[in-house]
Order: structure tokens, then C-alpha cells, then sequence
């Protein structure tokens, strides 16, 4: 530790030959792991396999990391003092009104963003799709945040809602509205029905059965043809509509359309700022239902569970009946956002259901800091938007993503905003 | 009869391969405690290797196939394992340390950045690769079935057997082994007697990625088709069957992986081949609910 501190306080230069060494060390690595994957390229040469060389990208790289590495290694010591500066500026952040006055602020913009003049529909479409993931994170939050369970297949559940919607929808003609709370309940009783034999594995087995579990919901989703039609997924999902009003230029006869009740002119943009404030409510719903809960008897359980497991048994928890309930209510949140995700796209097929969804949402639990409502918000919005304005690099957005994940991680361990004080406590919190 | 030797010599075989790699999990698991969600990747750059070896050989006019075969065997074993150290040294020893969630998060993030890469770098398409060794034993003969045991497979188990005896002398016999164990029964304890804790954890993320390599090299031979996206569900099942055998058992993760491995083959042969991979979770999941410290784990003593 002394060491790491004497090292920061040095002046840059007089550790230049050391730093240089590292700075060719670095290099002479990436040389190694450069030459047979960038270096040479194996391509289809009519059936056979030829290979290409490519040494300029090798020069290129190995000389990016040598100079990353000196200058990394020279500005380190400022960095470190700065990013220290700056973490310990963070965690003070989500303490008393000041985080308070973001939220709503938060809020208000959100519930402004489809009437300012910029919003075009992009936008909107964008704020959809950030704040699926904000109520994905936030039912995550529930399982891993709060009760310190690792659930890496927490997709299926939202696999599970989307199809329950889909299929209830196309095959019962039911509405969005009598739809959603019956995805959700599906969802809830997957949670249970795969909860109920694998809650009492320890952290890292139960992590790897839920993945597994992910996996074979979409095994059986692209298998099962006859009711999901497997790859091809199920098409023309009954779109919502505002009460009973569709939204559509023009409605079947007898039925009002919304833009007719109202006395606007057509405009599909309607339905997407309708698809926008309902994903709104349901995420500012579910953040007040998880937020009421952290403070009731189950909630503490929660967290209690998460810290000590052994302790709890001691207090009279049952820790599988805790651990079940706080499965269920997450997967049951998953649900809703999956029924919304299926009635919003109109389409769904296996593909939007894979792992990596599963590790993006599980990232922004992370990335924010376990248990933490607003960070949630705050990594749903990077991992959203990081993608979207690297759109000319489509190409490499998910290396980006990958790396920038390992880099968050090494930054800030514990989150971006991570504390693990319990919610309700004795007293004044210190 | 014939037909379930067939599918007991099938499941071997692919039982060995994910057994090599269950080997790397169940190491790492051992001695840090993390699931190193990329090793499936490195599995994959291991497959890749082996492709390009090959295919610089047969551009260099090396057509004598031992040769070649040692040649790729070296090649993709010492740069796959230099990528195992790399990923090691960025992605987890600057989160020693911190919680158990973050070098999760970081694996997985390394797992997606590693795809990408070989994706960008290679191309999405499926790499074909013409047999090297072709050929093989017929067993047995009834009139409706013969047995087939090929050459390529007689070759995948003895080289197998081959990489478990080594590494079985390498951790019972030598001071890295013996290191090895110290850091993975108490990292504090071994550190304190002088064991370079850092430098042993290095080294066990580079004998996992060479068996890996194998793996992979394997695979590429077996099948001959390799893509960037093998290495997530080759991994996810070497990972299940690790956690089969016991997590943190080295003769556990061997033996989870050939189970694994038969019960694919004998699932997709007398069963359904689309639900085969349905099959390998179903039974982990059952082994779980009756050995939560699977077949050769130690089961786990909590402490208050």
C-alpha cells in the first residue's frame, strides 16, 4: 500500500527507464498476441483455406499499446490522484436531498422528453428502449441488489412475459391491459417453478443454473414450433392501444381511433409517445413497488439474507422462502417489461432473447452499484446510449461495450454507485 | 449394442474435450474463487490458432501429418496460453480483492470484447478446415450397423490421457503444483511462506488457456468447422460439467466433462438432437439438488 502511494506522489519523470520497460514489455506481449490473429488472416478460397497477411495492423497495434502504456504510465500518478478525487466525490453523491432533487428533476425531464422540440422520434424511440433496460434493471435490482442472489439468465423471465403476452394475444384476442398483469404472473411462477429446487445452491451454482435455465427457454423456444414457431418467431403482435381506442388512421368501422376522439390529425408518432409514458409508468411503478418493499419486513429480509445468510437462519428466516419471493417479484417485473417489449415491437423470435441481453442487464445491475435505484438509471443510460453514439462504428460497438465494461469494472469496483447501507436502520445512518 | 458403442466412443470423445476445458474452470475456480466467464473465448482463440497453423503449413508445403500435427500443437498452445496470461493481467488481478461480483462483470465483459475481436479480425464466417487425419478402425460388424472408431478420435483420447498424466505429475509433483495448492487452500497462508501468490495465479490462468488450446485444437480436427461463437457454449457446458464433477476438484472436472459428454451423445442418439443441450443443464440441475457439492467436491463447511 505504501508503495502504491510513494509511486503516485513521485514526479512522472523520475521514473522514466522503469516505465519505459513496461512500456516495451506491453509492447512485446502485443506483438505475441497480434501476430497470429491480426497478423494473418485465414480466408475461403474456393472451399480451401488460404491465408492473408496484414503486418501494418500488427506495426500499428503494437505501437498503439507502446505508446498508451509509456503515456499511461506517465500520466498515472495524476490520473490515480484525480480518479480518486473523483471517486470519492461519487458515493457522497446519493446521500440526502441533493440525489433527491436529481430524481425528480430526472422525472420531470422524463415525462417532458416527448413534448420538447428536439424530440423527434428517434429519440423517443431511444428513451423507450433506455428505460426497458431501467425496468429491467430495477426487477434485476430486486434478485442480485437486494438479495444478493446471481441470476445470469434473468432473460428467460423476459422471454417468458414477451411470449405470454404475444400468445395471449394473438390466440385470445385479450388486450394489452388484461394481458399484462397475466405475463407477469406467468413469468412469477417460472421464477418459482425454477427457483423452488435451486435456491438452496450457494452463489456460483446458482449462478450457473440460472444461465443454464436462460438457455433452455431459448432452446425450447426456437424448438417448439408449434405454439412459438420457433426462429421465426411470432409477427403482427396486437399493437396497445389508449383505452380501447387504437391507434390508427383508419379504425374499423364502429370504433373511435384516438386522433379522431381527440380531433388531431393523424400522426404515427401518437403511438409512440403512448408506447413511450406507458414504459414510463410501468418503470416509475415498479421503482415505487421495489422502494415500498426495501422498507417492508420482506425487503429487510432481503438484505439481511444478502449480508449474513447463517445469521438469519439464527433469527428465524426461512432463507428459501426469502429467496423465492425475491425470485418470483423480480421475474414477475421481468415479465411486464417483456410483455411491453413484445406489444412495442410487434415482433418477437428467440433472437432477442440470448445471453447477452442477460449480461447487459445484469452489467447495469452492476456497473450502478448493487441495490442502488439510481444507478441503475445511470449505467441503463451508458450501456443505451454508449452503443448509439458509436453508430458510425457500428461495427465495433460491441468490442466497445466489452471493454468498456472491464474498464468500469477496474475503475470502480463497486459500482458507480455502490453502498451497501441497509435501507431502513435504527437511528441516525452515520 | 452397436449402436450404443457407437455412442459411447462419440461421447468420449467429446467428453474428453470438454473435460480439458472444465479442467481450466474448476483451477481458476480453485485457487481466486471467480468463474472465468472468458475461458470459453480462449477455447475459441485456441480453435483459431489451429485453423491458421494448419493453414500456413499447408501453404509452406509441410504435408508430413505428425509433424504438422506437433508443429500446430505447440503453435496454438503457447499463443493461446499467452492470451490466457493477458486476460488475466487486464481484466482480473486489478480486482483482486474487490467484490465478488465485479471480476464476474469483467469476465463477461472480456468474453464479449474477445468474441468481437476474432470476429472483426477473422470474419463472421465459418472457417472450414479439410481433414488432417482421416480414416479409422471398424470395431465391430452386424449386418445392419458397423462401429467405427476413427483415427481422429483415437487421437483426441490418447492425447487426453496423455495431457491428464502430465498435469496430473505437474500439480502432485512439481513446486508450481505444489504452490498451486498452498494459494488455492489459503492465499494469505501461502503468500506469508513465501509462495509468489501472484505469479502462481499467472501460471494457473496459462495452464488452463494450453489446455484449452488443445481443446480447441481438438475441436477444429473433429468437426472442422470453427467460428467466433463456439467458445460461449463449449464453455457454458465445460463450466456445467466443472461444477458436475465438484468446482475446485481436478479429477472432478474430467470426470463431469466425459459424463457431460455421454449424455449428449446418448441424448441426441436415442432422444432429440435439438433438446441435447437441454439435457446436459436438466441433469446438472438434478446433480445439484442431490450433491450440491457435486460427484467429487468437497462439500463446503460455512463459518459464521
Amino acid at each position: 500500500m505504501v508503495s502504491t502511494v510513494d509511486r503516485a506522489a513521485a514526479p512522472p519523470l523520475s521514473r522514466f527507464p522503469e516505465r519505459l520497460k513496461a512500456a516495451l514489455a506491453a509492447a512485446a506481449v502485443a506483438l505475441v498476441l497480434a501476430v497470429p490473429l491480426v497478423g494473418l488472416r485465414t480466408v475461403d478460397q474456393g472451399g480451401a483455406l488460404g491465408i492473408e497477411t496484414r503486418w501494418d495492423w500488427v506495426g500499428i497495434g503494437v505501437a498503439a499499446v507502446f505508446v498508451g502504456r509509456l503515456a499511461g504510465g506517465l500520466l498515472a500518478g495524476a490520473w490515480a490522484s484525480a480518479a480518486t478525487r473523483l471517486g470519492a466525490a461519487l458515493p457522497a453523491l446519493p446521500h440526502g436531498r441533493l440525489m433527491r432533487g436529481f430524481a425528480v428533476a430526472g422525472i420531470g425531464f422524463a415525462v417532458a422528453l416527448p413534448f420538447l422540440p428536439f424530440a423527434d422520434r428517434y429519440v423517443v424511440d431511444l428513451g423507450t428502449t433506455l428505460l426497458i433496460y431501467v425496468m429491467l434493471g430495477w426487477g434485476l435490482n430486486v434478485v442480485v441488489g437486494l438479495a444478493g442472489l446471481l441470476d445470469l439468465g434473468y432473460v428467460a423471465f423476459y422471454a417468458v412475459g414477451a411470449y405470454a403476452y404475444a400468445l395471449l394475444a394473438l390466440h385470445f384476442d385479450l388486450s394489452f391491459w388484461i394481458c399484462l398483469p397475466l405475463a407477469g404472473l406467468l413469468a412469477a411462477l417460472f421464477g418459482i417453478a425454477l427457483g423452488f429446487p435451486v435456491l438452496r445452491l450457494r452463489g456460483d451454482y446458482l449462478a450457473i443454473v440460472t444461465l443454464g435455465f436462460g438457455e433452455m427457454i431459448r432452446i425450447i423456444l426456437i424448438n417448439w414450433q408449434s405454439l412459438t414457431n420457433g426462429p421465426n418467431g411470432l409477427s403482427s403482435i396486437p399493437r396497445p392501444s389508449f383505452f380501447g381506442l387504437p391507434f390508427e388512421r383508419a379504425p374499423a368501422a364502429g370504433v373511435t381511433a384516438f386522433h379522431q376522439l381527440f380531433g388531431l390529425d393523424f400522426s404515427p408518432e401518437h403511438r409512440i409517445v403512448f408506447l413511450y409514458l406507458l414504459i414510463l409508468t410501468l418503470a416509475l411503478l415498479t421503482n415505487l413497488f421495489v422502494l415500498r418493499l426495501r422498507r417492508l419486513p420482506l425487503g429487510r429480509a432481503w438484505e439481511a439474507l444478502r449480508e449474513d445468510e447463517i445469521a438469519c437462519r439464527a433469527l428465524g428466516i426461512n432463507p428459501t422462502n426469502v429467496k423465492l419471493s425475491a425470485f418470483a417479484i423480480g421475474a414477475m417485473l421481468g415479465g411486464f417489461a417483456g410483455a411491453f417489449f413484445a406489444t412495442r415491437q410487434g415482433f418477437i423470435s428467440p433472437e432477442s432473447f440470448t445471453f447477452i441481453e442477460s449480461a447487459t442487464i445484469l452489467a447495469i445491475v452492476v456497473l450502478g452499484g448493487m441495490g442502488s435505484q439510481i444507478g441503475v438509471v445511470l449505467a441503463a443510460a451508458f450501456l443505451v446510449l454508449l452503443p448509439e453514439i458509436g453508430r458510425e462504428f457500428a461495427q465495433f460497438r460491441m468490442l466497445i461495450f466489452g471493454a468498456a465494461m472491464i474498464l468500469i469494472m477496474i475503475w470502480r469496483p463497486r459500482g458507480l454507485l455502490g453502498r451497501r447501507d441497509p435501507t431502513v436502520r435504527l437511528g441516525r445512518p452515520t | 449394442m452397436a449402436y450404443f458403442l457407437q455412442q459411447l466412443i462419440n461421447g468420449l470423445t467429446l467428453g474428453a474435450v470438454y473435460g480439458l476445458i472444465a479442467l481450466g474452470y474448476t483451477m481458476v475456480y480453485g485457487i481466486i474463487g471467480m468463474i472465468n466467464f472468458a475461458h470459453g473465448e480462449v477455447y475459441m482463440i485456441g480453435a483459431f490458432m489451429a485453423v491458421t497453423a494448419f493453414t500456413v503449413l499447408g501453404v509452406l508445403g509441410v504435408t508430413y501429418v505428425p509433424l504438422a500435427l506437433v508443429v500446430v500443437l505447440l503453435v496454438s498452445v503457447c499463443f493461446t496460453a499467452a492470451y490466457g496470461w493477458t486476460i488475466e493481467r487486464v481484466a482480473y488481478r486489478p480486482l483482486r480483492g474487490a467484490p465478488r461480483l465485479a471480476p464476474l462483470i469483467s469476465a463477461i465483459g472480456m468474453s464479449i470484447f474477445l468474441q468481437n475481436y476474432v470476429q472483426l479480425l477473422q470474419g463472421a464466417r465459418v472457417k472450414p478446415m479439410p481433414p488432417v487425419i482421416r480414416g479409422g478402425f471398424e470395431l465391430l460388424h452386424t449386418e445392419r450397423f458397423s462401429v467405427q472408431l476413427s483415427y481422429i478420435q483415437c487421437f483426441i483420447m490418447l492425447l487426453t490421457v496423455v495431457l491428464i498424466a502430465v498435469f496430473t505429475l505437474l500439480i502432485a509433483r512439481t513446486k508450481l503444483g505444489r504452490a498451486q495448492r498452498a494459494c488455492e487452500q489459503d492465499r494469505i497462508m501461502a503468500a506469508l511462506l513465501g509462495v509468489d501468490v501472484d505469479r502462481t495465479i499467472s501460471l494457473t490462468f496459462v495452464i488452463g488457456a494450453a489446455l484449452a488450446a488443445v481443446a480447441g485444437m481438438m475441436v477444429t480436427m473433429y468437426y472442422g468447422v470453427v467460428d467466433f461463437f463456439i467458445g460461449f457454449l463449449a464453455g457454458l457446458k465445460a463450466f456445467t460439467a466443472a461444477v458436475l464433477g465438484g468446482i475446485g476438484s481436478l479429477p472432478g472436472a474430467m470426470l463431469g466433462g466425459l459424463l457431460i459428454g455421454l449424455v449428449e451423445a446418448f441424448y441426441s442418439a436415442y432422444f432429440s438432437i435439438e433438446y441435447k443441450d437441454v439435457a446436459a443443464f436438466s441433469i446438472l440441475v438434478l446433480v445439484l439438488i442431490f450433491r450440491p457439492s457435486g460427484l467429487l467436491g468437497r462439500p463446503e463447511v460455512e463459518k459464521v
